[in-house]
């Protein structure tokens, strides 16, 4: 077990260094760059203008070692002027460049100064991922019982009535995007057209102070299109489990129907959601990047849209960091969970 | 004019879609006679959720086919008729031209545009890119996934990392990562796409040379034929304009424009490209998984003891008896890719702003949700049940392959 989770670690370390390569390679690359000194310089920029403010900003350097400086690897670049004046990314302005570190980067806890919102990209990243937390953290509350809920309804008794309407919801809510099902909200709880105006159909207020009114679309928004999947997996775990052969014992031995689901089916039929319910980490991202433009509740999506939008490179790049790390964090959790729940894999 | 009713919009949606309702009938009786004739395909019209199911589908199909065709719409999608900004549905168009049809049926938009022509329009761009994108998709999936499971070791291990790798990016950091215009300039899409379209080469050259190469007298001019219409259509596909890779210093020639029969406009290529590179690693994993449980039956020890080589056995062994769990997946990848080209428009990427495809569409409307309802649901809707209805018909297929 404990070599395993190593392993498993190793490859998501080297996962995540060949992720963040890729995102830090495409926003490199020179139109972007381009694009960065022109919006940072000023737009009539000549290109001799735009080489030189590249190559004092050390942007001209092969890309591996300036990937080597951001991670926190290599020491950063300075650069002298005609003047002997240092500048560079260690340096803050106005501080002395002896006492600047020689390394700086995202091992180092400098994560960069966003272009867009003219602030530091870690203070930026927490308070938003703190909006987001809870956004996320709401969903789970509601997405998790409700979809093992329904699976469990559906499954215990296969090709019923119930099985088949409830299976038929959980494949229209797998089939409705959080684009449309939100337009959809929101033209029914919230528009004067209608007129039910029973909800708000943006999440603005929320950031500061989430009510019911306010929150309840973007929250069910991405409830609805993630609970379909996690209901169908229960559902077809639920099947399997109930035609083995020591639920049929129990039966045959006179324990009640109710009695039979909850001590007996449920334990060996939630193993498979528990993994499905980690892998919808990443789908859950997706949908957070949709329903936060969508209601404009300015979370850590809003900012990925921002950052990719406005070309914010160290911004997008902290951003990427941290998704794809969630991403693997959360895969590792459901490899590791898999196997500690499942007794025919732990102990051989 | 007076502005019409609800049902006799109704009526008239129903008239205009006529070429749908009649194609679908034929369809749909053609099918049922001949449905014990058709092997999977016909055993679908046993299961009432499947029927349905393929129906929605079918209906979307048709209507994208005879919207390209200019024959269901009533105006031109692009077109904006002054006074019609925002305007409900069946709103008369004030003093409309003799010829013109008098109505907007499903009102305006915000551009003044007729809602129910671009409705119709955007159903053609999803029933083109769709399809083709999951195909390709499953070409690279298959031709990555059969070895890799067949073989395991190594080469597993490292395909399986790299499919890993695109999956754990989050979808739309890597969209934005590669259909932004500056990355476009620097032909990054371009280099994918050249990469991604050679697996259908690959694919088919493999199959067909596992197969015949006992017999070089047939194989010989086959695959020959085959492999030169493949190249050609391949060149057409990735070259434009002349060149492989344009970008401002740097290009590479591809075919010459002669030879060049159709253009993928730059924005549907990337679109195209960035779909079928999400969609790929998925299938991986699907067929190695199937590869791996197949693989250990007698049929593919048989084909070994025969002394078959590896790649007959993958493509010809195992592929055919995988047939069944792809088919289903095909059906709802092409749901998944249907949403996915949905969430590119409602971020405005790749295809052009005035572009008609559902997702701009929704993107247009929601700023104007809370007054304004018809131009965003009428896309919302129509993306709905075209996913829905592929969702069921797998659910309908998967039914009833289960029952052989």
């Amino acid at each position: 077990m404990g070599l395993f989770i190593l392993r498993r670690v190793g490859v998501m370390i080297l996962t995540a260094l060949c992720l963040t390569f890729v995102v830090f390679f495409m926003t490199n690359l020179y139109p972007n760059l381009e694009k960065l000194a022109k919006t940072q310089g000023n737009f009539r920029m000549s290109d001799e203008a735009v080489a030189s403010w590249l190559e004092k900003g050390g942007y001209l350097q092969s890309t591996p070692k300036k990937y080597l400086e951001w991670v926190g690897l290599a020491p950063s670049y300075q650069h002298v002027d005609e003047e002997g004046n240092v500048t560079g990314r260690c340096i803050l302005p106005g501080s002395d460049p002896a006492e600047a570190p020689s390394f700086c980067g995202i091992l180092q806890g400098y994560w960069g100064y966003s272009s867009v919102f003219k602030d530091e990209v870690s203070s930026i990243i927490a308070t938003r991922l703190g909006l987001t937390g809870f956004l996320m953290f709401c969903v789970m509350m509601i997405m998790v019982p409700a979809a093992l809920i329904l699976g469990v309804l559906a499954g215990m008794r296969e090709g019923s009535v119930m099985d088949r309407s409830l299976s038929t919801v959980a494949i229209t809510t797998t089939a409705t995007p959080e684009y449309v099902s939100g337009v959809i909200f929101i033209a029914v709880f919230s528009s004067s057209a209608i007129g039910l105006k029973w909800f708000k159909g943006t999440a603005t207020s929320a950031m500061e102070n989430p009510t019911f009114e306010n929150f309840t679309l973007p929250v069910i928004t991405i409830v609805l299109y993630g609970m379909g999947y996690i209901a169908r997996m229960t559902r077809a775990s639920m099947t399997e489990v109930m035609t083995a052969q020591y639920i049929r014992t129990a039966r045959l031995k006179g324990v009640s129907f109710p009695n039979i689901v909850m001590k007996h089916a449920l334990r060996n039929a939630l193993i498979a959601p528990f993994t499905v319910i980690m892998l919808q980490f990443p789908w859950l991202l997706n949908g957070v990047v949709i329903v936060e433009t969508l209601f404009n509740y300015k979370g850590f999506g809003w900012t990925l849209v921002q950052a990719a939008g406005n070309n914010d490179i160290e911004l997008l790049l902290g951003v990427s960091v941290v998704s794809v790390l969630v991403v693997l964090i959360t895969q590792l959790i459901s490899d590791i969970g898999y196997v500690y729940l499942n007794p025919r894999i732990r102990i051989s | 004019m007076e502005p019409l009713s609800a049902i006799e919009i109704t009526g008239r949606i129903l008239y205009q879609l006529a070429p749908v309702w009649v194609s679908l009938l034929i369809l749909f009786i053609f099918s049922m006679s001949f449905k014990r004739r058709l092997g999977l395909y016909g055993k679908l019209f046993d299961s009432p959720i499947g029927m349905i199911g393929f129906g929605m589908v079918m209906f979307w199909v048709f209507t994208g086919i005879y919207g390209a065709m200019d024959m269901i719409v009533t105006h031109d999608p692009l077109n904006q008729i002054s006074g019609m900004k925002n305007k409900a549905p069946g709103t008369a168009i004030r003093g409309a031209e003799e010829g013109t049809y008098q109505w907007y049926l499903l009102g305006g938009d915000n551009l003044a545009r007729d809602v129910f022509s671009r409705l119709i329009k955007g159903a053609w761009v999803v029933v083109q890119i769709a399809p083709l994108a999951t195909i390709f998709a499953f070409m690279v999936g298959i031709t990555l996934g059969l070895p890799a499971g067949y073989y395991g070791g190594k080469l597993d291990t490292f395909i399986s990392f790299l499919a890993n790798l695109i999956l754990a990016f989050p979808v739309i950091l890597l969209f934005y990562l590669l259909v932004t215009p500056e990355i476009v300039a620097t032909g990054v899409p371009n280099y994918m796409a050249i990469v991604l379209f050679m697996f259908p080469i690959i694919f088919i050259t493999v199959l067909l040379n596992s197969r015949y190469y006992t017999r070089p007298k047939l194989r010989n001019p086959l695959l020959a034929g085959v492999l030169v219409l493949a190249i050609w259509l391949y060149l057409q596909l990735v070259s434009n304009s002349g060149y492989l890779v344009n970008t401002a210093d740097f290009a590479i020639w591809g075919l010459p424009q002669v030879l060049d029969f159709f253009d993928i406009p730059g924005g549907i290529l990337v679109v195209f490209v960035s779909v079928v590179f999400v969609n790929s690693p998925t299938v991986f994993r699907i067929v190695r998984g199937l590869t791996l449980d197949i693989k250990t039956r007698d049929y593919v020890a048989a084909a070994q003891t025969r002394g078959e080589g590896p790649w007959y056995i993958m493509l010809w062994e195992i592929l055919p008896n995988a047939r069944g769990p792809l088919i289903v997946d095909f059906c709802l990848r092409i749901g998944y890719t249907t949403i996915l080209l949905g969430t590119l428009g409602f971020f405005g990427l790749g295809l052009p702003p005035e572009s008609p495809d559902w997702g701009s569409t929704i993107n247009d409307g929601r700023k104007l949700l809370s007054v304004y309802l018809h131009p965003a649901m009428a896309p919302a809707f129509a993306l709905l049940t075209l996913v829905l209805g592929l969702n069921l018909l797998a659910d309908g297929l998967r039914e009833e392959s289960l029952k052989d």
